[in-house]
């Protein structure tokens, strides 16, 4: 029964500020999502996405409303959260690989055996996952001396290593060229088919939301709301050539048109 | 500039203000009772070698036992402060006032309540120098950039895990600035107190050679004082950059 309800938000409203200054982020919002799924939130700039995500990740309180994970109130049964962060957010004093391996030494039940298993399995554990992403020749560089692109790996990274139950990823790819981005559209789609998290993506890119998700959910520019909820069914896995299919492209025009419409600043002629 | 030049006229200038000072009194005849020359000084200190080093290690001694227990009340109380927002906007107001108050004036109440010796100089220099490091490291603590703090938060962690990975790394630059600070203002806290208040100590062996007008060895106390000031800053320095040189990216 809950498996359809995994993360509930239901009538969520987040506003930033106070008194005068107060802000609407986010409208009244309902949002369900599956155990397993793989939903993708896009929108205009500024719609309140990364407050989507940081409000299931319990960074954030609503306003009012509730949240729910599994069908239980917040907080009651935590579940064990990744989240790859829009500002890749790397601690400037630890290496790369110390990053990665940040989670297993916080969350249970890697914790427990952090001090024994951190220079073995733990090490081979983030190596593994550094190589997939190709930045194994970097773990023990300081975050800054990568790029921006090998920022953000080294931050998908951190939000995989401890195999969480939910998967939060704040445009992750949004610093890479496109070949590098194809590459690690592949690399989460298998990792995904692998452990089957749930995942929640927040992407401006539409043909890396058509790519990788089942469900795309479009919002509204500022305060956001959902006024789309789409079920994308290309058949899994899926290789880069379904991005030239015709299909494809018609359902990458669609989302455009609808948020084209949604982000009331922005001209049709700019898009 | 490179590095090396830079040295190499950082050298220059000492030798050279040395030099100065030397032909300075020479043509202008100071007498040695005014201002001696580094050669008179340096003479005095080899005359005076074996007198001057029991005084020496004993302001080494005050010095470092009052440091050592500053530091660990300052960073315990820095890390208490600068852990609560609450605390740190309640107490900062309080730990800036404290920390404008010059602690030398304390001197004397020590001695009130300790007599003279050796336990007023190891007091001042411990009371000196705990609020600079309180000050740094409850603002390196208070000022953690949100994000990273949400980094740990996404994972559950407690506060204590938060403090740990993360509020503490992110201090260590503000506190091994401090200690800098720190170990000089302690040299400063007990020569002070030697000079008010005891009989052992290189600042009461300069009071003592003062009064019987022995110039050059207040100056051979003087270039002590300054020898083992510069070295124990020398050493906080390559500390602070072993375990903060990641903040200092932007020099190298
Ligand atoms: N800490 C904050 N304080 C005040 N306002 C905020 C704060 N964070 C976000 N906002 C406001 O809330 C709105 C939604 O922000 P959010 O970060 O969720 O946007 P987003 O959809 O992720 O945008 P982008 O695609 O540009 O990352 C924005 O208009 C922003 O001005
Ligand atoms: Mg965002």
């Amino acid at each position: 029964m809950s498996d359809d309800r995994f993360v509930h938000l239901e009538k969520v409203s987040v506003a930033y500020g106070q008194g005068a200054e107060q802000t609407l982020a986010l409208c009244p919002t309902d949002l369900m999502i599956g155990k397993g799924d793989f939903v993708a939130l896009v929108g205009p700039s500024g719609c309140g996405k990364s407050t989507i995500l940081k409000l299931v990740s319990e960074l954030l309180q609503p306003s009012s409303g509730n949240i729910f994970f599994g069908g239980r109130e917040i907080g009651a049964k935590p579940i064990r959260v990744g989240m790859a962060f829009q500002s890749a957010s790397l601690l400037p004093w630890m290496s790369v690989r110390d990053n990665v391996r940040l989670p297993l030494k916080i969350v249970p039940p890697f914790k427990a055996s952090f001090r024994e298993k951190k220079d073995a399995e733990y090490k081979d554990r983030v190596d593994d996952l550094l190589e997939q992403v190709g930045l194994l020749d970097f773990a023990d560089k300081s975050p800054w001396q990568l790029s921006g692109g090998m920022m953000q790996r080294a931050n998908l990274c951190r939000a995989l290593i401890h195999d969480p139950d939910l998967l939060l990823l704040d445009e992750p790819f949004g610093a890479l060229d496109q070949f590098t981005r194809e590459e690690l559209w592949q690399t989460l789609q298998t990792l995904w088919l692998d452990r089957k998290s749930t995942v929640i993506l927040v992407t401006h890119d539409l043909r890396e939301a058509a790519y990788l998700a089942n469900r795309i959910c479009v919002m509204s520019a500022r305060p956001g709301r959902i006024i789309e909820d789409r079920t994308i069914n290309f058949p899994r896995p899926r290789s880069i050539d379904v991005t030239f299919e015709p299909e494809f492209g018609a359902l990458v025009q669609e989302l455009r048109a609808l948020i084209v419409h949604a982000a009331p600043g922005v001209q049709e002629a700019a898009a | 500039m490179n590095a090396r030049t830079q040295k190499f006229a950082s050298t220059g200038l000492i030798v050279g203000v040395f030099v100065f000072w030397e032909l300075f009194c020479l043509a202008a005849g100071i007498s040695e009772l005014v201002l001696p020359r580094p050669t008179q000084i340096v003479a005095a200190f080899l005359e005076y070698a074996h007198a001057i080093w029991p005084h020496a290690w004993q302001t080494l001694y005050t010095t470092m036992v009052g440091f050592f227990f500053g530091v660990l009340i300052g960073l315990s109380l820095g890390v208490l402060i600068g852990s609560s927002k609450l605390a740190y906007d309640t107490a900062y107001p309080l730990l800036v006032g404290i920390s404008s108050i010059p602690k030398v004036a304390v001197v004397p109440i020590f001695v009130l309540w300790f007599g003279a010796g050796t336990v007023p100089a190891i007091l001042t220099a411990m009371i000196i120098c705990i609020f600079p490091i309180v000050v740094n490291v409850s603002t390196g603590i208070a000022t953690v950039e949100p994000e990273l703090e949400d980094v740990m938060r996404s994972l559950k962690a407690s506060k204590a895990e938060i403090l740990w990975n993360v509020g503490l790394p992110r201090s260590m630059p503000y506190f091994f600035a401090s200690l800098k600070v720190a170990i000089t203002l302690s040299f400063v806290g007990s020569v002070i107190a030697e000079t008010v208040a005891s009989n052992k100590g290189v600042g009461n062996m300069m009071m003592i050679a003062s009064s019987s007008f022995n110039v050059p060895l207040v100056f051979a106390g003087l270039m002590v004082l300054a020898a083992m000031g510069i070295s124990l800053y020398a050493i906080f320095a390559v500390l602070e950059r072993r375990m903060a040189g990641w903040a200092m990216r932007k020099h190298n």
